[in-house]
């Protein structure tokens, strides 16, 4: 992939603790698996930063290339890639979302 | 741009022959799909490489031609 558009999103996912790569904002996902991510973030009321792909081409196809993953949306946590919109559901209703978050130290809402 | 729900399961089958797969197509329009997986192949790998397994045997039409496919991947 592009080096300058790796770069950029080598950037994004070191500056931003929590970073969703996601279609549409936080406040207005344009996606329902997008807004599904989004929301279990929200229920766990951690501090995240959304990447709206629909506004930058670049980094909507070089996320998919960055993370050999073909779909948004993405979510990183300290620079690590944690899934899509499947795996973060299945993680959040098993717990393991939860304590992935602990080792990470970041703050979330425990009940 | 759509996929037949058979194209997907003959594309899984492909690669991993000894997949149980149960899809459903959600909204009846061949673009959103939900699919069950079950196979050895996905044994001692995490969630993430299990997907990845199956967008490999997508051959580059996950996210292009199928929009959505929720995927609930399991080994047996």
């Amino acid at each position: 992939m592009d080096e300058n558009v790796k770069k950029r999103i080598s950037e994004l996912v070191e500056k931003n603790q929590v970073c969703l790569f996601m279609k549409g904002t936080p406040e207005v996902p344009q996606c329902g698996f997008s807004m599904a991510v989004s929301n279990v973030l929200k229920v766990l009321a951690v501090d995240f930063t959304g990447i709206n792909v629909l506004e930058d081409l670049e980094i909507r196809d070089g996320i998919k290339a960055y993370s050999d993953w073909p779909t948004i949306p993405q979510l990183y946590v300290k620079s690590e890639f944690i899934g899509g919109c499947d795996i973060i559901k299945e993680m959040f209703e098993s717990g393991e979302l939860q304590k992935k978050l602990k080792e990470k130290d970041i703050k979330y809402k425990t009940n | 741009m759509s996929l037949k729900l058979d194209e997907i399961k003959n594309l899984i089958k492909e690669s991993m022959p000894d997949a149980e797969i149960s899809i459903k197509d959600l909204a009846g329009d061949e673009n959103h799909y939900s699919a069950t997986i079950k196979s050895k192949l996905f044994s001692g790998k995490s969630k993430i490489e299990q997907h990845k397994l199956v967008y490999k045997a997508l051959k580059g039409k996950m996210g292009n031609e199928l929009h959505a496919l929720a995927l609930n991947t399991m080994e047996i």
